[in-house]
């Protein structure tokens, strides 16, 4: 079983490499019970799209 | 040369975006510089399919990496280097493994997308990362580049690439919920 510690590592990992199958399926056992993790998981794509999206609005050139 | 005007114009915008990047005034100054240049030289090469600025970003963007190769080619990473251990995430985690502090829900966080302040906390949370978690940070979120790539422009094997960009997640999220998510459910 993996700890949140470790679950978080390969969370990021997966935004940055294919996991193999073992990896991926510790990471899925762990998320489905763990609540603390899925918020991670959520909030490190969410930052994947604001720095998608960095440096935001425009100052002048609106749309 | 209402087109050079026009270009000049962007250079602050350009220099902020580099300097995040670089975190370092005078290397942002030059791949601004260079930049510009190259700008006003192939400006007849832009065809106004896209807005004027996202051309010269994606100008910088190369000059950016130009610079970061240099960078690391003469000051060569260490891998014993302190960004490469990760006892500096120790505090976030219990002895067993948890979480200390849980982790909130972050409630409608697209929705922030549309607000200069928001990316204004964010660059604030940004500035408070290690110089190279930041940098290989920038390169794979805002440059889209792949790891291998970053690897090798910074010199440093992958897996010391993931263990920076794990720190500058793992930093940012904690920074972005004190500093913006928490605080905006209080006001």
């Amino acid at each position: 079983m993996l700890t949140c510690k470790e679950a978080s590592r390969l969370q990021s990992q997966a935004l940055d490499r294919n996991l193999r199958l073992g990896e991926r399926l510790t990471l899925r056992v762990h998320m489905g019970l763990c609540d603390a993790c899925t918020k991670v998981s959520r909030q490190m794509d969410f930052l994947r799209r604001a720095l998608r999206a960095y440096p935001g609005p425009d100052d002048d050139g609106k749309g | 040369m209402s087109q050079a005007i026009e270009i000049e114009r962007h250079r602050p915008y350009l220099l902020k975006f580099a300097m995040l990047q670089l975190r370092d005034a005078s290397a942002a100054e030059d791949a601004v510089q260079e930049t510009l240049l190259a700008a006003i030289q192939g400006v007849q090469g832009f065809a106004g399919q896209s807005a004027l600025r996202t051309w010269l970003v994606g100008i910088l963007k190369h000059k950016i990496i130009d610079h970061l190769r240099r960078q690391s080619r003469e000051a060569p990473l260490q891998s014993s280097d302190d960004e490469f251990s990760l006892e500096d995430l120790d505090a976030l985690f219990q002895s067993d493994g948890h979480y200390s502090g849980s982790p909130q829900v972050w409630i409608s966080p697209d929705a922030v997308l549309t607000q200069k302040k928001f990316f204004e906390a964010l660059e604030v949370c940004l500035g408070a990362l290690p110089d190279k978690s930041a940098k290989a940070f920038m390169m794979r979120e805002v440059m889209g580049m792949e790891t291998t790539e970053i690897c090798k422009a910074l010199g440093i094997t992958s897996t010391n690439c993931w263990v920076l960009l794990y720190r500058a997640r793992m930093a940012l999220r904690a920074c972005l919920e004190a500093g913006w998510f928490d605080a905006a459910k209080v006001s």
